[in-house]
Formats: C-alpha cells, structure tokens, sequence
C-alpha cells in the first residue's frame, strides 16, 4: 500500500491526523507531512478511514 | 440472508454508505436513489470556490462516470422517493417504479427553507445543490447589487464569495449579531466586524418584511422602514429535513429521522446525515447535525451496522466538526458548544482574527474554536475525543 497526498488539495483539516497518527503530521511549519509512504497492512483500516473522511479529497492509496 | 439493500439519496452520506457496503463485502443488490439528475458531489465548494469561478460544476463530483463501475451499484438518479412500506419492505418512487429492500438506509438530506408568502421569481435564489450553484453563479456575473437573508455559514460565505467577484453585498439577519445561535457573542462581533472590514453592507436585528418586485426580484423591503435594491437575493436562513415521504412509514420523524445509537429507526432501517438524528455517545444527546463530517461518519456508520445487524452494530459516537471559509480565515469549530459555562481565549485574539478558544461545561472541556489555527485544533480534537478535564485542556495552551 502506497499513501499519496496531493498537497495542492490539503486544507489541513487534520482529519487524517486523528485517523492515522502513524502516517500523518502536521508539522511545525504548518504543512501536512507523511511520515510513512508504505504503511503496513495493519493501518489500512485507518488509512482508509482518513481517505473517506478528508474534505478536499487529497489523499489516496495506490495498491 | 441479505441480498438487497436500498439507499434513498445519493449525496455525501448514501455515497459514503454505498462504498462502505462495497468495501465490507456486500455483494448483493445495492440500490442508490437520489432526486437530482447529478452524481453525488461535494457540496461545501459550491457556496466558495464554485461561485468565485475557481472550481467548475465538474470539479465537484466524487467520482467521474466510469468511477461507479466497481461499486456495481444501480443507480436512479433523477427520481424522487415518494414512499416506504416498512412491512414488504419496498421504496416506491415518483415514476412508478419501485425498489425492494432487505436493509434501507435512509439519507434524503435536508432543503432551504423558504420564508413564507414569498413565491419564487427571477431573481431570488437559495444555495443548497449543484443546480442553485450555477443558477447563481450566472447570476452574479450580471449582478450589481446582492441582498442576502441570514447571516448564518452559507449566508456569510456567499457575502464573501460576492465580495471576491467585487460585488456590493447587503447581509440581513434578524438577530442582533451573525452566527450568533452557534457562537459566543465576542466571536459573533469579531466575524462581523471581519465582514464590515472586508465592505460588506451587515444590517442586523432587522427582518426582511417584503420582497420587491413580482416576475423578477428588485430588492427588499426591511422591518426598520428601509429598502435594499437588489437584482439578486439570496436567502440562507436554514434547513429542514425531506422526511415528508416518510410520513405515512410509520418512523418516528421529529425534526428528522428518530434513530437509536446504532442509527437504526426501525428494524433493517437505518438513517444517516443532515436528515437523521442519531444518539451520540460522545455526548449523549440526539442531534441532528448538518456538517460534511457527520454524513461521512453516519453513513459509514449505518452501513456497517446495516451488515452487522443488530446484535453486532456499534453505537455511534462522534465530536462534531465542521468549518467555514471566509475571506483569508478559516473557522473550524470542534465540539458542542451549546450550554457552556464560559469559554477562554487560550491564544491570540479577537483582534487578529487569529485565535483558539476553549468552551468548558462544569468540569469538562466541550469544545474548540478555531481561526487560522488549524494545528491547535488537532490538538484539541484528540483531547476532547478522550473525554479531556478543563484543567487538562488549558494546561496544554502553547504547547502547540
């Protein structure tokens, strides 16, 4: 599983933050950072949680 | 055995429902029936970036066209419900046809509502759909004055969008202040004055008491004796929830779809979004809440429990969220607020339009507003998912 996010689209709702501390941040210089491109298995339930509930759509998983 | 489940609506919430349905294995029949011809968009561009010319209608759609293909869903799109027989289990629709069911979900959503005695006509306008959006937005590009009813979220971004395309807005509310149902005063005051700031006409206090002009709109006529010309009115004073099919079902429907914490509102039924109301377990109340979040979480919330049945089906609980875009501030608002004892500015201030603030209610923290501060506002969100104390919340202030 690879998480993509188009930072172009992110208006820091910091939904996927809550739904996936593992794999997002937002970090000290205000922008949303990924902190694992290539999740385990195990965090796809949350990752796939923080792609249904991101508002602007800006993040998805290529398999 | 589950072979056919029915969702009537087909936006944020039945979307979100079929897709959940889909994920989790559901290989049945999946229904999906929604009274307008589009497929599901996002509403929260439409009253901003649709209306500052930023996104086109086809931005707005979730998915393209050929993205349906893989949730095998039959979709009637363009069609309304206008009945439910609770007992053979059957959704009649407009055009005579009819959907069988062995679970529903129910997200038919809410409306505008209109103010009374004041018939439609060229001119006067609501924002709820895809359709309003564009119907508007042509508008506005032939407009030279805007009056806008209510000075609620949509009422305050329209003004803003307005303001963008360098119209003259006037802004009517009948309450002494904007947002002043869902906000403290000083918060109320600090977005009014940011409209003020930004040439917004914001009459407040004053009720629209007769619309000017018959086959096309030429202002309005206000309860101080004034008059606001205007060649585009837009009323954004609120919604009601479509549950007027439903009324012959036999659900309970007070102020929308009566449903336990499972989302259940009969046997097999269930209901999710701006139309239903839940028990949330995070605050034990039964809301009815109409935030983009809220159909997300109860639509996939409904789903689950709709496969789950009813033995296995988890209570919903969820802190409510939502936010506004105004101009260069982004509100988001984390919580409920109603019934608090005081809230705290924990860092900024009224005066830069740049703040936190903290909502307490004896003991506990309930809520969190914020304005540009969107890493604050995870922060806070964690702790009140937790059941945060006051004294914990204001101990983290600056550890941001």
């Amino acid at each position: 599983m690879k998480v993509v996010v188009d930072l172009s689209l992110c208006d820091l709702h910091g939904l996927c933050v809550e739904a996936a501390p593992e794999v997002f941040e937002i970090g000290d210089d205000g922008a949303l950072h990924i902190l694992n491109e290539s999740p385990e298995q195990g965090l796809r339930p949350s990752v796939e949680k923080a792609v249904r509930e991101c508002p602007t759509g800006a993040i998805s998983i290529e398999e | 055995m589950l072979r056919r489940i029915a969702i009537v609506g087909a936006s944020l919430a039945g979307l979100r429902a079929a897709e959940t349905l889909r994920a989790r294995g559901f290989d049945g029949e999946l229904t999906i029936i929604g009274d307008e011809p589009h497929r599901p968009y996002d509403r929260p561009p439409l009253s901003k970036q649709l209306l500052q010319g930023t996104v086109e209608p086809e931005q707005t759609f979730f998915r393209q066209k050929d993205g349906y293909d893989t949730l095998a869903l039959d979709m009637r799109l363009g069609v309304r419900a206008t009945s439910v027989d609770l007992r053979t289990r059957r959704v009649t629709l407009a055009d005579g046809t009819w959907a069988d069911y062995d679970r529903l979900i129910i997200a038919t959503g809410a409306r505008p509502r209109t103010i009374r005695g004041m018939a439609p006509r060229a001119g006067l306008f609501v924002l709820r759909g895809l359709d309003d959006a564009i119907a508007l937005r042509q508008a506005l590009r032939e407009a030279s004055h805007v009056a806008i009813v209510g000075a609620g979220f949509i009422g305050l971004e329209v003004a803003a969008s307005c303001r963008a395309r360098g119209l003259p807005v006037t802004v009517i509310e009948a309450l002494p202040d904007p947002l002043s149902r869902i906000l403290p005063q000083t918060l109320c005051e600090m977005v009014a004055a940011m409209h003020r700031d930004h040439g917004v006409d914001l009459r407040t206090g004053v009720t629209v008491s007769d619309l000017i002009g018959d086959a096309r709109v030429g202002g309005v006529a206000l309860s101080d004796g004034s008059r606001v010309d205007a060649d585009v009115v837009v009323v954004g004073i609120g919604v009601t929830p479509n549950t007027e099919w439903l009324e012959s079902s036999g659900l309970t429907l007070d102020n929308g779809v009566v449903c336990d914490g499972s989302g259940q509102a009969a046997p097999g039924v269930y209901a999710a979004g701006d139309v239903a109301r839940v028990v949330n377990r995070w605050h034990g109340d039964s809301l009815r809440i109409e935030h983009w979040t809220n159909a997300v979480e109860q639509g996939v919330h409904a789903a689950e429990n709709a496969l789950a049945g009813p033995e296995a089906s988890t209570s919903f609980s969820s802190v409510p969220y939502f936010w506004s875009d105004q101009y260069d501030r982004k509100i988001q608002f984390v919580g409920l607020a109603h019934r608090h004892d005081e809230m705290v500015i924990v860092d900024g201030s009224l005066a830069d339009r740049r703040l936190v603030a903290l909502f307490r209610r004896g003991d506990r923290v309930v809520a969190c507003l914020a304005v540009n501060q969107p890493r604050a506002l995870i922060k806070y969100r964690k702790l009140l998912a937790a059941g945060g104390s006051w004294q914990a919340a204001v101990s983290q202030t600056g550890a941001s």
